[in-house]
């Protein structure tokens, strides 16, 4: 049987448990055994993008730890997938434990990525018809490479209809410290992304992203928008899962 | 968690906000050009490919500057162009000054030049008593009302058409109130005109310099750049040191991505290729040519392996127009002669990382710049590098203000943070208590107000994945 591990960030942990859970019984309806080592936090990303990198390499030192077996690393978010993969290599750069970074960086996959590419699951869709719209995570797109996976496996659905976004791929404006040292960009930002995002008429507004789903989403209940916003791995396993 | 200069480009940027014609100006105006560049590479392939090329003339320009350079100032003298350098924007206008002296000119009219921007070089020559008129029509619109430019290659963008006929009829010379585009460019038209035959000198920026022929070559769509160039007796122009490429050869592909990528041109309507005074028994073209090699700060980036990308840039605008931030708050909201993303890597490596600590995180590292850029500069590494160099003084660089940007406060941040998410049960401790009392921390508490300015309050699930996984065993389908 394969096994991974699972990674399910911290953004992930406090704010949409949900999506992990679900995550991982995606991972295991596809017939694969999962791993959730004990012990992870976080993956270092806001100190590595301010620029306190000793401050991120004791965090990502922490996480690396956790996963030794050659199995592959996924979890539910583009954004610490592009830090854990693409960024690690660069933050560790020149220490002594680089290989071993650079052999950890090269397993880790973002879950939609490992679903489509990997596993070639297979959806059956249960849910009733919805509409739905698709914001592409910046770091998932541009960091990662994600190649239209959460999409394909949106449209797997045969009761969901997924509307374009306009601008699918501008930034919500969450940009992790960006959000509080800048919140009016931020906030403009994240404004006009939930314009957006009303515009299609749909009714949930889907990401990959904990970070970009907390900032549509806080920016949508403050204007008491009906609009829903939620991690794809959660839509996923609630309409392809028999009650 | 701000240094104190955290807030200058935050508090221009939030003025900006507020000023719904600025922000409709900029949408429209950065739409259309997004547009415009995607119709000019309908294959991503070939696009890659050619940025690829691209990025490798610009990099092996880079390998040989030294050299190329030295080349490039044998063939210019050979073809009588009168090759001077700087170090820094004040010996740049004194050169300047001196040329004009000499030859007792008293007007200066302008092609459009960023370099002349960053030497301020308008206004110590008024300071000097001579006139300097930009001919560029952007320029000229920017200049009649005291204005910085607020893109590199459309210095006027910030103005819809509406304003632009308001102040025509305010500033310039028994002109009529009208709207119409054409009937406004003709009046522009009429004054650059007389200003090219009465100038006593003709000034221009460079966008390729090649090293094999000592050639000046000049990117334009209005003919002014011909005309400040060739009608009066005297030519200066002004480039930046990074500019020279060894070949013509070279020249073609860096053009073809530079119109396309700024303007979404194919061609530019005029190239200029510029290769000294005029010569014996020919009708026109100024009698001398100067040029002016600018340094100011480009040695330092030329000298870091990494930050030496940053010398690879064309000047297209493309990170600007793809730029989420630019577009809502458009250029002068930086404070900064090179706005948007470039200018945010530019303008503190020239200024210093402290100083102008402001830019480089006004950013939320979306990656849209390096993603379009056409000589691949990775904008988002180089942010976060500069970050790194604000705070910390790494052995080895020369990073201007290195460690400046630093705070007590930001220090004690990030070593908190480290000291709970690097032990496992501290963090475990402190999701616990983030879970079942974080929706009780107050909207307006440090940090959390910022958010809440137009989102609701983030609030913790009341168990975490962690504790649920625990819980529940990892859960079985």
């Amino acid at each position: 049987m394969r096994e991974v591990y699972f990674y399910g960030t911290c953004l992930v942990d406090l704010f949409f448990p949900d999506a992990g859970m679900a995550g991982i019984q995606l991972l295991q309806k596809a017939g694969v055994k999962v791993i959730f080592p004990e012990g992870q936090t976080c993956c270092g990303q806001p100190a590595f993008n301010c620029g306190y990198w000793e401050e991120a390499r004791d965090v990502a030192r922490t996480q690396v730890a956790l996963f030794p077996r050659d199995l592959p690393v996924i979890l539910p978010s583009g954004s610490c997938a592009g830090m854990m993969k693409v960024h690690y290599p660069e933050l560790f750069h020149g220490q002594p434990d680089e290989a071993e970074v650079r052999a950890f960086s090269t397993r880790v996959f973002e879950l939609t990525q490992f679903l489509v590419d990997v596993l070639d699951v297979k959806l059956t869709d249960l849910g009733e018809p919805v509409k739905v719209t698709w914001h592409s995570s910046c770091h998932a797109v541009r960091d990662l490479g994600l190649n239209g996976e959460p999409q394909a496996l949106i449209d797997q659905l045969s009761n969901v209809e997924r509307v374009p976004l306009t601008r699918e791929h501008e930034c919500c404006g969450f940009g992790g410290t960006f959000s509080v040292r800048q919140p009016e960009i931020s906030g403009a930002m994240a404004c006009d992304k939930a314009a957006d995002a009303e515009a299609t008429g749909a009714s949930v507004v889907l990401s990959t992203d904990g970070g970009c789903l907390l900032n549509v989403h806080g920016t949508l209940e403050a204007k008491h928008s009906p609009l829903r916003v939620q991690h794809i791995a959660e839509f996923l396993w609630e309409r392809t899962h028999a009650r | 968690m701000h240094a104190e200069t955290d807030i200058h480009f935050r508090d221009a940027a939030a003025k900006a906000l507020l000023d719904p014609q600025l922000r409709a100006n900029f949408r429209r105006a950065m739409d259309g050009l997004i547009a415009k560049r995607r119709a000019q590479f309908p294959d991503p392939g070939d696009l890659q490919d050619l940025r690829h090329l691209s990025t490798a003339i610009r990099s092996r320009s880079l390998l040989n500057l030294p050299d190329l350079l030295e080349q490039f100032e044998t063939n210019c003298t050979k073809n009588g162009i009168q090759v001077h350098w700087a170090e820094t924007c004040e010996q740049a206008n004194e050169l300047i000054l001196a040329i004009l002296r000499s030859k007792g000119a008293k007007t200066l009219v302008k092609g459009k030049s960023m370099v002349s921007e960053e030497m301020h070089l308008n206004a110590f020559l008024e300071s000097k008593g001579i006139e300097a008129l930009e001919s560029d029509l952007g320029e000229y619109i920017i200049q009649l009302d005291g204005e910085t430019p607020s893109h590199i290659i459309m210095p006027a963008i910030h103005k819809n058409k509406d304003q632009i006929a308001r102040q025509f009829s305010q500033k310039i010379k028994d002109a009529k109130y009208t709207e119409d585009v054409d009937e406004l460019t003709a009046m522009a038209r009429r004054v650059l005109r007389q200003k090219f035959l009465d100038a006593d000198a003709g000034l221009s920026g460079v966008n390729f310099a090649v090293a094999e022929t000592g050639t000046l070559c000049l990117v334009e769509n209005e003919g002014n750049g011909r005309m400040s160039t060739h009608v009066p007796p005297l030519h200066i122009a002004v480039m930046g040191l990074e500019k020279v490429v060894a070949t013509l050869e070279d020249v073609a592909p860096l053009y073809a991505i530079l119109t396309r990528s700024a303007t979404g041109q194919a061609v530019s309507t005029y190239f200029n290729l510029i290769t000294g005074p005029r010569g014996e028994g020919e009708m026109d073209g100024p009698q001398e040519v100067h040029l002016v090699i600018l340094d100011n700060g480009r040695s330092r980036m030329y000298a870091d392996p990494q930050l030496r990308a940053t010398l690879r840039c064309i000047r297209c605008g493309a990170c600007m127009n793809h730029c989420p931030v630019y577009t809502r708050v458009g250029g002068h909201a930086y404070e900064a002669i090179y706005p948007g993303p470039i200018g945010k890597i530019l303008t503190p490596q020239m200024e210093g990382v402290g100083a102008r600590h402001d830019l480089i995180h006004g950013s939320s590292l979306c990656g849209a710049c390096a993603e379009v850029c056409p000589v691949e500069i990775p904008i988002p590494e180089i942010l976060v590098r500069l970050r790194r160099e604000a705070t910390h003084e790494d052995a080895g660089s020369n990073v201007v203000g290195r460690g400046t940007g630093r705070t007590a406060t930001e220090d004690w941040a990030w070593r908190i943070w480290a000291g709970v998410l690097k032990r496992p049960i501290v963090y475990r401790l402190a999701s616990w208590f983030a879970t079942r009392f974080g929706r009780a921390l107050p909207a307006g508490a440090p940090l959390i107000k910022n958010w809440t300015q137009t989102r609701s309050k983030p609030v913790p699930a009341r168990r975490s994945l962690a504790e649920r996984v625990r819980a529940e065993g990892v859960p079985h389908v």
